[in-house]
């Protein structure tokens, strides 16, 4: 039996069923179970630190204590820092900033992105590469670097503490990348499509139009890579529209836990109302998420 | 009469003037992106070689403020603390991060069942917000409620708990493990991306040809994977010394205990808004900014042309 393994690996034409059933072939199995260990280890350590604030948000203030690694029972059960968090804090207004500012610069980032990826990827005219390399500087240079000069411009053009400031910051941050990897895209996209279009006579701006739905997938990819870091975003927040009225979720979030560091039923469930719809939109999208960075959308 | 290729295909040749369709397209991306990036970058490098005089003037200060920033008293040790602590964060992503995340990456490829689970899970902490992580690890870590020195005791390692987050010799190495923590699924996509790109008879020649598992790995699929492993140094570079959130969170802008947590993105803020005792100072914060700002373009540029250049891309 001991041969045959080893015969295997100098003679692999005729090794293969012979493979079955030797030292090789158990030790190969026992290998795979390692690497399954190995990666639930690793999940497990991914997962623990949410699970743990998901369970104990659920129970009395003496279980969170006595028994935290415990799943809430009828005897520990308790809803009161949910309570807290409803009657205390300002999280649904944060909400509903988070949304708004995440989906209208989501929305003009893939506007304005792919309409300048368009013309760049296109048209060959004078001034192109010059624009390509342009937009592209912002890829590599976080725009916080600015942030001084900005809150300036956005003080003088009355945009401090209102949602268009801080729209406006996000659409100019998100557009190089989603120029970048769009423009890659379009590239691809046969010229003879486009002829097509214009010998029936189409605009231009028809056949932008046209090739928009060819790059969706591209598109789903970027809106749901750029909208995490808007969504999670602390700084701008921060800086730049701190007050109550235009706190984001993150912003809103943190300045309630700075608040209620004491309580700690508050605490965990303002953590688990402002993980868990980030985390359902997460887990319904994961598999294109993933997949789109595996099939190399995202390749810069 | 109309030329059938002029017709078809835009040609600069033949059509000189920039057309007008074409600013259509690219005004909005141009100058939303000019004014609120491009602009602000410059003029905050502008702000930098300026002071603001007790009477409230702008005056040209030409490099005092990079000066000062590099050399007084109070401020330098500030600085170069920031900018030490901040290359050890690199270094623990560096050093932790990244080859976790390839081991990840080579246990997933080899694995085909439970692998979008698996991944699903291992990047799932990436999406969650920095101050959410910095406040569930913050109670993990929190010896009032002792979780982690339960865990500890569990695997009979209770008696090395203290608690890092107060202590300034443990506490930077345990936020840059926290944001390890979070971030490991970025290289671990990245990675696997590039293992899967590898052909597969590669490795099957090799295999054939001898080699151990071992040996595929180091002498054929990691060479390979070597730009990848640029671009993944480079992302974690820029990232680190951009980082924020997460110190802030934790330890608030004075980044204690005793500015043992500081970096520069922390730095940036105080200097630029003040703190307690300490007025804020614009200028200040400008040259503070255009500081990382060098030195991500210095790292950006050791990667193009150190790097970059000399790993030969090759075309699988």
């Amino acid at each position: 039996m001991k041969k045959a393994g080893k015969e295997n690996r100098s003679d692999p034409g005729t090794g293969k069923c012979r493979l079955y059933f030797t030292r090789d072939y158990f030790r190969k199995k026992s290998r795979g179970l390692g690497k399954h260990l190995l990666l639930i280890f690793f999940s497990v350590l991914a997962l623990f630190p949410i699970a743990l604030i998901f369970m104990n948000s659920f129970k009395q203030k003496k279980f969170i204590f006595a028994h935290p690694f415990a799943l809430p029972n009828a005897k520990t059960f308790s809803l009161v820092g949910y309570h807290t968090v409803i009657e205390r804090s300002n999280l649904f207004v944060n909400f509903e900033n988070s949304i708004i500012v995440t989906t209208v610069s989501l929305f003009f980032i893939l506007l304005f992105g792919s309409m300048a990826a368009y013309a760049l990827s296109g048209y060959r005219f004078k001034g192109n590469s010059f624009f390509t390399f342009y937009l592209a500087i912002g890829i590599m240079i976080p725009i916080r670097l600015g942030t001084a000069s900005l809150l300036k411009l956005m003080s003088s053009l009355g945009l401090v503490n209102t949602l268009t400031g801080l729209i406006l910051i996000y659409i100019a941050q998100g557009l190089p990348l989603t120029i970048f990897i769009l423009s890659n895209f379009m590239a691809q996209i046969p010229g003879e499509l486009k002829d097509a279009g214009r010998i029936d006579g189409a605009s231009e701006y028809r056949i932008y139009w046209l090739v928009l739905p060819l790059v969706r997938p591209a598109l789903g990819a970027i809106g749901i890579f750029t909208m995490v870091p808007i969504w999670n975003d602390l700084w701008f927040p921060l800086i730049i529209a701190p007050s109550a009225k235009t706190a984001t979720i993150t912003l809103g979030v943190q300045q309630f836990l700075g608040q209620f560091v004491s309580d700690w039923n508050a605490v965990l469930s303002a953590l688990v109302m402002a993980v868990v719809p980030i985390l359902l939109l997460y887990l319904f999208f994961s598999r294109q998420m993933i997949k789109s960075v595996t099939s190399g959308a995202l390749k810069a | 009469m109309c030329n059938r290729r002029d017709f078809l295909v835009f040609n600069p040749r033949t059509t000189r003037k920039f057309p007008f369709f074409l600013v259509v397209f690219l005004a909005p991306a141009v100058i939303c992106y000019t004014l609120f990036m491009i602009y602000p970058l410059i003029e905050s490098l502008r702000m930098s070689f300026f002071s603001t005089t007790p009477e409230n003037k702008t005056v040209f200060a030409g490099i005092a403020n990079y000066v000062k920033l590099l050399t007084d008293s109070d401020l330098a040790p500030r600085f170069w603390g920031a900018l030490r602590n901040n290359f050890v964060f690199f270094i623990i992503h560096m050093l932790v991060q990244n080859p976790i995340g390839l081991l990840l990456a080579s246990l997933l490829v080899s694995k085909g069942k439970g692998r979008s689970i698996y991944r699903t899970l291992l990047y799932m902490p990436n999406v969650l917000s920095v101050v959410i992580i910095g406040f569930i690890w913050q109670l993990i870590l929190n010896p009032l409620w002792g979780v982690s020195e339960s865990i500890l005791r569990f695997v009979g390692l209770g008696k090395f708990f203290q608690p890092w987050l107060g202590l300034p010799e443990y506490a930077l190495p345990t936020i840059a493990l926290i944001s390890v923590w979070q971030f490991i699924g970025i290289p671990m996509l990245l990675f696997y991306t590039a293992l899967i790109g590898i052909p597969k008879e590669f490795i099957e020649a090799s295999l054939v040809d001898g080699c151990t598992e071992r040996q595929v790995f180091w002498r054929i699929k990691f060479p390979l994977m070597l730009p990848t492993v640029g671009i993944v140094s480079i992302l974690t570079f820029v990232g680190n010394f951009n980082a924020f959130d997460l110190i802030y969170t934790m330890k608030g802008a004075s980044a204690g205990p005793a500015y043992s947590t500081d970096i520069m993105g922390t730095l940036f803020y105080r200097t630029f808004f003040g703190q307690q005792l300490q007025l804020g100072n614009p200028n200040m914060g400008a040259t503070v900014a255009s500081m990382m700002f060098l030195i991500i373009l210095f790292g950006v540029l050791l990667y193009t042309f150190a790097f970059q250049r000399r790993v030969k891309n090759y075309q699988l």
